[in-house]
């Protein structure tokens, strides 16, 4: 176990506080720069999305896991983020000037939508950003001089500065790993400054935040529209990604998935974002191959049990009926976000915190340590 | 010199009178404590002097100036911090994190300038430092400068509400109950810390206190409150004496 000498404030101010740090986010940086020489194209391609899922994991870090505002509209911020990039391009703006374009439009209609959040808490909430996000899909499926309707829209290559930068390429990988980057550099600096500190008072006491002088509605609608922005920012690259974009990719599967990735990932450090856009896009293949393997599976292993041929055949077709029934993923998606809840509620981060105390305080390691207490002291009076 | 009135309150919840017609006033450098049996009004006249409420008639004054209509988030950077009965940290925060809010009202920097951590954000991050630092020396609270409120005894969080509120560096600050919840060691602390916040570092103290031993010790002048209307006022000693005060707490 390392302990770490004080003796100077830079310390606490640093965001890699030791020397350990730096070799192993070196490590991961260098493996991430070598990974799209060593990959094949599927997996670069996954781990493209894994940065963009990411960088919305990030902004919805923010709003969510610091501000304490839940969002179930995160799907609508991407897409406007999209369409712009999808309209403007198509209108020969180049790269340089719709990225930001987009990340400054989304963000201020993030703000707009916090405007009416100020007065609303936890659940209602979160149906007044379905609702934003309902608007935005119905939007984009009428307002067909712009958006082409449900017909839905191509995206061009992308461009940088006269270099073609294709959905495929190493170099879209290489963006797309910036992006998150200066995305994570700004939320771990608003974090460690002035805002970020309001942003998690606000989570914690609006009552205490207010007297010790923070402007609660500016702060919100502030949080509201750095996560827009970023989210907005994801949505360029998405549509390039994605090469194709339309109304029906946004819906409130696409926010659901990406509430997951925070509750997942553990809503309450930055970590916990990559970590759980790492799982979000990993488990999309997994549950395909389990649809396919899993019928097939069972059928040999009944067989192998004894059971007859064509009782095995019922079995695979009923399993593989119920594999590919509509509405599937949505429940098993429901399950998945219980059984973290329930079993971890701090999320991957959280379970990799206390693998590391373990093996770092091993063999003090006492199993109390995580334990969850009620406390009674919070009042809920001045709410 | 007054440093603050209050004059005429009154706060009405539907056909209850939380506080009613209350007026008094603290002169700079006092320890002026609010005492009344449960009920009485004391944390509502905190409430609304730190403008969580908003008066049903009546007018507040600070140095002078109405701040009867003054936005919750401003009392703050007028020069009053305030602490809560139950205690209202940010739980899920270390104790640095918790004092650093507290200096938010002299916060500087904007947020684009945040965002890239430019050299002005880090000077300025260093200076909220060095004066949470001051107050962390005074109320001894070295130990836990890294450790999460929801870790942490209650005692210490009482302590660390109290620093919190001296770190927006307020003339006057508001003490809701500061020995509530608190062992016999921990009150004579807390009376000691009172007196220094006074003597020391020269601010007004205005509680609300059911402890009387600490409440003679520390006050120079006491108000008791009953059914939010004024009982008493005076020193400590006199307004014991007070046959209304008597009345309240025992029954006539």
């Amino acid at each position: 176990m390392r302990f770490v000498f004080k003796t100077d404030y830079d310390q606490d101010i640093r965001i890699l506080k030791h020397s350990g740090y730096w070799w192993s986010y070196g490590v991961l940086l260098a493996v991430l720069v070598a990974a799209p020489f060593l990959l094949g194209s599927y997996l670069q391609s996954q781990l493209v999305f894994v940065f963009i899922y990411a960088i919305v994991g990030v902004a919805l870090m923010i709003l969510t896991g610091f501000t304490g505002q839940a969002s179930l509209g995160h799907a609508a911020f991407l897409a406007i983020g999209a369409y712009t990039a999808g309209f403007l391009q198509s209108h020969g703006v180049p790269f340089i000037v719709y990225f930001p374009t987009a990340a400054v439009l989304t963000g201020v209609v993030g703000a707009l939508v916090g405007f009416p959040a100020l007065r609303l808490t936890g659940i209602y909430l979160v149906i007044a950003t379905i609702a934003f996000a309902f608007i935005v899909e119905e939007v984009l499926a009428r307002w067909e001089s712009v958006t082409h309707g449900n017909e839905g829209m191509r995206v061009r290559t992308l461009d940088l500065v006269g270099v073609p930068v294709p959905r495929d390429s190493a170099s879209f990988y290489f963006l797309c790993l910036l992006v998150l980057v200066g995305t994570v550099l700004l939320a771990l600096n608003l974090l460690r400054s002035p805002t970020g500190r309001a942003f998690v008072a606000i989570r914690d006491s609006e009552t205490a935040g207010k007297s010790m002088g923070i402007d609660l509605a500016a702060y919100k609608v502030k949080s509201f529209a750095i996560s827009a922005a970023i989210t907005g920012m994801a949505g360029v690259l998405f549509a390039h990604k994605m090469t194709f974009i339309s109304p029906e990719m946004f819906t409130l599967l696409l926010s659901i998935e990406f509430i997951m990735v925070i509750i997942i990932g553990g809503a309450f450090g930055v970590h916990g974002a990559i970590l759980g856009a790492i799982f979000m896009v990993m488990i999309d293949p997994f549950l395909t191959a389990l649809k396919d393997d899993v019928p097939v599976l069972a059928a040999s292993v009944a067989s192998s049990f004894g059971m007859a041929q064509d009782a095995a055949t019922l079995l695979q077709d009923k399993l593989s009926k119920i594999g590919s029934a509509a509405g599937l993923k949505g429940a098993i998606y429901g399950l998945i976000i219980m059984m973290f809840i329930l079993f971890e509620p701090y999320g991957l981060y959280g379970r990799w915190l206390k693998v590391k105390l373990f093996f770092q305080l091993f063999p003090l390691y006492k199993r109390a340590t995580f334990k969850r207490q009620k406390t009674y002291v919070k009042s809920e009076r001045n709410r | 010199m007054n440093l603050f009135t209050v004059d005429g309150i009154s706060l009405q919840f539907g056909g209850l009178k939380a506080v009613d017609n209350v007026s008094f006033s603290v002169s700079k450098g006092e320890i002026f404590t609010i005492i009344g049996p449960n009920g009485a009004g004391k944390t509502s006249i905190f409430n609304l002097i730190s403008r969580l409420y908003d008066p049903t008639s009546g007018k507040l004054f600070f140095e002078g100036r109405d701040i009867t209509e003054v936005p919750p988030h401003q009392v703050a950077r007028l020069g009053i911090a305030r602490t809560f009965q139950n205690i209202e940290l940010f739980e899920n925060a270390t104790m640095l994190a918790n004092l650093l809010v507290g200096r938010h009202c002299h916060a500087t920097t904007q947020m684009w300038q945040e965002m890239l951590f430019l050299p002005s954000v880090r000077r300025a991050e260093k200076d909220h430092r060095r004066k949470v630092e001051e107050v962390i020396e005074f109320l001894d609270l070295q130990a836990y400068r890294d450790k999460l409120i929801a870790g942490l005894p209650y005692g210490v969080r009482k302590v660390i509400e109290v620093a919190r509120a001296l770190c927006s560096e307020p003339k006057l600050i508001l003490l809701d109950e500061p020995s509530s919840g608190l062992n016999v060691e921990e009150t004579d602390d807390m009376s000691f810390w009172i007196r220094d916040i006074r003597s020391e570092l020269g601010i007004t103290v205005l509680m609300v206190e059911h402890d009387m031993t600490l409440v003679n010790r520390v006050s120079d002048r006491v108000l008791a409150l009953n059914y939010g209307k004024v009982l008493a006022s005076g020193t400590p000693s006199e307004v014991q004496a007070h046959p209304d005060v008597i009345a309240a707490y025992l029954g006539a």
